[in-house]
């Protein structure tokens, strides 16, 4: 019979090959239903999997959708290693791609062209507020309210995408746009600088791998970091040390919802230039995803980005080749999460097949 | 007052999904599971009822798949959770995702499709009542049972042996290993009754309330059940006020509206969440309160003794 067996040792192995299992079983699973829904599995797969490598045009697109996943990911990090749970990435990142948009905008209604080197950061540094404050409200309601920071940031997700709505359909609609609801384009002068001519891709990719190694060196080589961890590993400990846990609440959420707010700003003129009902399409989610398959590590993260990214450019590609339901994306980074975490089992157990010999201690 | 009384009975109506899967919850807890699931599970058992009443016609039928259907995923969050003792939030939170991807993909040959209206049970007598009629008595008869169903937990939880044995395994797991019970088994039943419940909910919602389907259709009402029994301070007879409540508010924006109040219909769309929010903060504030109702083992890993 199987059963599990503690392990002396948290394996640092099967930390590693966790992720790499469970993306077998989720394209295993995958292959089983693309062959159900009458689809050849292996095309399936490799257009989820192969394709999207296939030339400069799709990596290009790749690494746009795997830009504002790493960013999130990385501030969710440090939350979820300080044992603090914001679920709300989503919510944070909207605010960024509002207040963010809405300093283009604000330029751009305005009439003022400033240089580019003004222009950018002003809109990224606006995101980051915008994400920062969402992130704060949580922070203040579970600092002073002991509210549960799962569902207050949670349900700011969803005051975040009516208060999109409500901008674009209100006092953001394009007067001169049809009625339709969204904003004006943002100018030019807002745009966030092409990296590669001929494709949509900017340089926010850039900012992120910059961003992985500031988490990297914030994580490992910080007190403040060592600080943050110690709590969400051993609350007591970090007490005892004297670290507050409360500053270590407020640091985790303005982090990740800084960075999430950022994401959201290089989005807006990165990716949209102007801002629709439709710029929410759950990115602040899959970051969570992506924050778990790269093991709360920066290096980890960037891979799991592009991963997931791949996944989801797949998705579109599956659905305009192959006639494959774009819904299945959804379905396969749910079950890539859910498999993750039954195969982290393996780092703190390992499968043995018959019952073990009884010790003599 | 017509108006009004129809506002009662739409608050019943909406409050009634979060009363039951808030229940379903509330269970999981005392036996101290936290499913954060919950948004995941009503949607997968809500595409399961929509499906299910679409192609027989029948509630009933409706219902039972959404319960088969919430307790299904909710037995596979559990085995996670219970035997492989993964991680309660990073579990649920991975279930919702799951279950919000897996019913868009399941329901995609029935968005835009419609089922009548159902039509309400008239309490026999009582509903010919000038304005408690209305407002109380003509209703889907889901209404009432959930209003059972609080009753029967409430009966269940503090007088009958199996719900003491329950609470016994949420408040202190080791002595209830110790006397003999089986905790690991009691706490899965636990989490797949609170599944089922979550189900029928999350039937409802597509069946009655709706009545139909699209993306994402319950809309974080699972997040506000699991809200609700924070707020319920773990009491049955609290949670189903707490859902007439917040099922008060969500027809509030309607009934505001309807008066011609000039407030764009997005911010009023606002209205459930932030009244979660506060509610939350208000009831939370008070640490040692929280500390006293919640029960002790609530999201912690249970390993027997080797």
């Amino acid at each position: 019979m199987l059963r599990l067996e503690p392990r002396p040792q948290p394996s640092k192995l099967m930390s590693l090959l966790s992720p790499v299992l469970a993306l077998v079983l989720t394209a295993l699973l995958a292959g089983i239903l693309f062959a159900a829904l009458g689809k050849d599995p292996v095309r399936g797969l490799s257009m989820y999997f192969v394709e999207p490598f296939s030339n400069l045009r799709q990596i290009s697109e790749l690494m746009l959708k795997a830009t504002p996943l790493i960013t999130i990911a990385l501030g969710l990090a440090v939350c979820y290693r300080s044992n603090v749970w914001n679920i709300g990435a989503e919510g944070q990142f909207l605010l960024g791609i509002l207040a963010g948009g809405g300093v283009a905008l604000w330029l751009t209604t305005q009439g003022i062209v400033l240089p580019k080197f003004v222009a950018v950061p002003l809109v990224l540094i606006g995101g980051v507020l915008g994400g920062m404050l969402w992130a704060g409200l949580t922070a203040l309601l579970r600092d002073k309210f002991n509210a549960s920071e799962i569902l207050v940031s949670l349900m700011l997700v969803y005051v975040a995408q009516q208060l999109v709505n409500y901008l674009v359909f209100g006092p953001w609609k394009d007067p001169a746009g049809f009625n339709f609801p969204q904003t004006k384009s943002f100018d030019a002068s807002t745009w966030l600088p092409a990296l590669m001519t001929g494709t949509r891709l900017h340089i926010g990719i850039l900012i992120a791998l910059l961003l992985a190694g500031c988490a990297w060196v914030f994580m490992f080589r910080l007190f403040r970091g060592y600080q943050l961890q110690v709590g969400g590993l051993a609350p007591a400990a970090a007490r005892y040390a004297g670290f507050s846990a409360s500053s270590s609440l407020w640091t985790a959420l303005l982090i990740s919802g800084g960075f999430a707010g950022l994401a959201g700003g290089m989005e807006a003129i990165g990716t949209f230039r102007q801002i629709t009902p439709h710029v929410s399409t759950g990115l602040g989610f899959t970051a969570i995803i992506v924050c778990f398959v790269g093991r709360l590590h920066p290096v980890g993260i960037v891979f799991a980005g592009v991963l997931l990214s791949t996944m989801i450019i797949g998705g579109e590609l599956g659905q305009s080749r192959l006639g494959l339901p774009n819904a299945l994306t959804g379905v396969f980074q749910g079950l890539l999460l859910v498999l993750l975490l039954a195969c982290d089992t393996l780092i703190h157990y390992r499968i043995r097949l018959r019952p073990a010999i009884a010790h003599a201690h | 007052m017509d108006q009004f009384a129809l506002l009662i009975a739409a608050t019943l109506a909406s409050g009634t999904p979060l009363a039951i899967a808030g229940l379903g919850l509330l269970i999981n807890e005392k036996a101290g599971v936290l499913n954060l699931g919950a948004e995941g599970i009503m949607l997968v058992a809500a595409i399961a009822g929509f499906a299910a009443a679409f192609n027989s016609g029948s509630d009933t039928l409706a219902f039972i798949a959404g319960a088969a259907a919430g307790a299904t995923l909710a037995a596979a969050f559990g085995v996670l959770v219970i035997w492989l003792n993964t991680n309660q939030y990073a579990t649920g939170l991975a279930v919702s995702l799951f279950g919000y991807g897996f019913s868009a993909f399941v329901g995609l040959g029935y968005v835009g499709k419609k089922l009548s209206e159902r039509t309400p049970f008239e309490v026999p007598g009582l509903s010919q009542i000038p304005f408690f009629g209305p407002a109380l008595f003509k209703q889907h008869p889901m209404v009432y049972i959930a209003i059972g169903l609080i009753a029967a937990a409430m009966w269940f939880l503090y007088k009958s042996r199996s719900g003491l044995v329950l609470r016994a395994v949420g408040e202190s797991p080791e002595s209830a290993h110790a006397l003999g019970y089986k905790v690991r088994w009691i706490r899965l039943v636990a989490v797949m009754a609170g599944g089922a419940l979550c189900g029928v909910a999350g039937a409802f919602l597509s069946v009655v309330y709706a009545p139909l389907w699209v993306e994402g259709l319950v809309a974080g009402r699972g997040w506000i059940a699991l809200a609700l029994t924070t707020f319920a301070t773990w009491r049955p007879v609290r949670v189903l006020l707490g859902a007439y409540l917040f099922g008060g508010v969500t027809m509030a924006q309607f009934a505001l509206q309807g008066a011609g109040v000039d407030i764009s219909s997005q911010l009023l769309a606002m209205l459930p969440y932030l009244a979660t929010i506060i509610v939350l903060a208000i009831i939370s504030r008070n640490p040692t309160w929280i500390r006293i109702n919640m029960p002790a083992s609530l999201g912690k890993p249970f390993h027997p003794g080797a």
